[in-house]
């Protein structure tokens, strides 16, 4: 985006109107922004997911839900998931939750991945897999608190949802966003979509009677790149697989980086010992050894 | 149980026994029969293979190191846990076939009691109580069958990943994986060096099987009274007269 930053127009000689483009990339870091309350199923994101990332049309899964399968696929990174929820006064919610990767701001997937270049986190905030340095492991799998990376079978690699890295990285919006005909998924800055979301929130809880309305952007991974407005915060769960609290295994962070080279040097001190007690002490030989000639030390 | 393995590992001692030999010459004793030296070849094999393919996803700082050797991380990757089944399986065997000699007596507590004086190079008779395998022989075999069921456990959540066992199953065997392999790495390079040139002459009982006589009453005094009927101390102590006797003629 450096590039297309000093091309921002700043001033238009004899220019009428609002320069154009002005105060729209302020802030690198980018963000969809998901709307749960006024999703309305429709399922288009699925499609143009579908159709941008040119992945074949699947088989689906009929399971006693609208939802287009169970879970997400190795290629179908974009799932409404349909979750009925039973309210206090015996009437049911009907929830909807657009379920793909969330671009962690301390990407799990990232910090278990033992291959050196197999994933990648752009300074905007993207989480990319790059499949070809991928050995598939699946420790990503472990790692992610949200259950995204999906492991294909037949190319052993991991995939998952790379926020159409490849049209933010010309200035276009993901081809989900692109398709939503409600509006309830919007792209910007992290800064502006957590402005409208915020102000979302607010208006459901002021004027549409949603007391526990708001945003779901979970600090214990350092926040999100993808955020949801939710009917009621303080309970995630019950939009399906979203964790009130998500969590990096303690393993990967500092397992990894500390305690794996720590104490693979001190194995290594075994064969430092066995070569220093040969060359001092000396090896042990069957005995009886002909008689010593001459002593030192 | 017990006969039911006593009578595998005979036949597969025989069987290996018809194809190859273990020959030993005037002042030699046999030490390992064919099986175990085939077993105990296939396990270094398998443990080294494994180990290589490791250590690439062990550490990201030697991933670019020790992937290539196997072709690359997806390679080492897929071939790692077959190398470790393989591992597993021929020390399993091995396990089987030592069951008896490795069974822990009180000359082993008194073995590990003494290590310092060991190590230290003072003591150049090992106790007269020392059997087929001294007690630190036995502490790395038994090490090693306590790793080996860490390995086949953790190994085989990881092989199935967190769709199958979830992920906190996952993410703790990671670490105890590498602990385990850690471990044995460590207890590797002494196995090593006292089998080659720490204690010369050892090396050639898991190649040709045998060991010479001043070899056996030396390290191993309570088997070698065991298969020649002579006392080690008395063996060394003649021998020693005899060596000094050459001298003196020469």
């Amino acid at each position: 985006m450096s590039d297309r930053q000093t091309l921002r127009i700043k001033q238009i000689s004899a220019h009428p109107g609002p320069v154009p483009g002005v105060g729209t990339q302020r802030n690198l870091e980018v963000c969809k922004l998901v709307d749960t309350t006024t999703c309305i199923g429709c399922k288009a994101c699925e499609v143009a997911c579908v159709e941008w990332n040119d992945m074949p049309f699947s088989p689906t899964t009929f399971d006693n839900t609208y939802q287009t399968m169970p879970e997400t696929r190795w290629n179908f990174w974009n799932l409404i998931k349909f979750n009925e929820h039973q309210k206090e006064d015996g009437s049911i919610q009907w929830l909807m939750r657009k379920d793909q990767c969330m671009h962690c701001a301390d990407p799990g997937c990232l910090r278990a991945c033992p291959a050196d270049g197999a994933i990648v986190q752009y300074a905007n905030g993207i989480v990319d897999f790059q499949q070809e340095n991928c050995i598939g492991c699946e420790f990503c799998v472990s790692g992610c608190p949200f259950n995204i990376p999906r492991f294909n079978k037949e190319t052993k690699k991991v995939y998952k949802c790379t926020l159409c890295s490849d049209r933010v990285s010309q200035g276009l919006e993901p081809a989900c966003i692109k398709a939503c005909p409600t509006g309830c998924l919007k792209f910007g800055t992290k800064e502006d979509m957590t402005f409208i979301a915020e102000g979302r929130a607010k208006q459901l809880r002021d004027n549409f009677g949603f007391d526990k309305a708001g945003v779901y952007d979970p600090k214990s991974i350092g926040g999100t790149h993808v955020i949801y407005v939710l009917h009621d915060a303080t309970d995630p769960e019950r939009y399906g697989g979203l964790p009130a609290n998500p969590q990096i295994p303690w393993s990967y962070a500092m397992w990894k980086w500390l305690f794996k080279p720590v104490l693979g040097a001190l194995s290594l001190l075994s064969l430092f010992g066995v070569l220093l007690h040969y060359v001092t002490i000396g090896p042990r030989r069957p005995q009886p050894e002909p008689p010593v000639k001459r002593k030192e030390g | 149980m017990a006969t039911s393995v006593e009578r595998f590992d005979n036949k597969a001692r025989g069987a290996f026994e018809n194809i190859g030999r273990t020959e030993a010459h005037e002042g030699e004793l046999i030490r390992h029969p064919v099986y175990t030296r085939f077993l105990h070849w296939m396990v270094a094999l398998f443990f080294f293979l494994a180990l290589l393919t490791g250590f690439g996803i062990y550490l990201p700082w030697l991933f670019r190191w020790f992937t290539p050797i196997f072709g690359g991380g997806p390679l080492s990757r897929a071939l790692h846990p077959w190398f470790g089944l393989f591992f597993v399986f021929f020390f399993a065997l091995q396990a089987l076939n030592w069951l008896q000699p490795m069974r822990w007596v009180d000359a082993d507590s008194r073995w590990i009691r003494n290590l310092r004086s060991t190590v230290s190079g003072n003591e150049k008779l090992e106790p007269p109580d020392t059997g087929f395998f001294n007690g630190g022989q036995k502490a790395q075999f038994w090490e090693i069958v306590i790793g080996c069921i860490v390995y086949l456990i953790t190994g085989i959540i990881m092989w199935m990943g967190a769709g199958t066992f979830g992920r906190a199953m996952v993410a703790i065997s990671y670490v105890l994986h590498d602990v385990s392999a850690l471990i044995m790495l460590a207890g590797i390079f002494i196995h090593m060096y006292l089998s080659t040139i720490g204690e010369p002459g050892t090396f050639q009982a898991m190649t040709r099987g045998v060991v010479s006589e001043a070899w056996a009453w030396t390290f191993h005094p309570a088997w070698y009274k065991q298969v020649t009927g002579r006392d080690a101390r008395q063996a060394h102590d003649e021998a020693a007269r005899e060596m000094a006797e050459r001298r003196r003629l020469l």
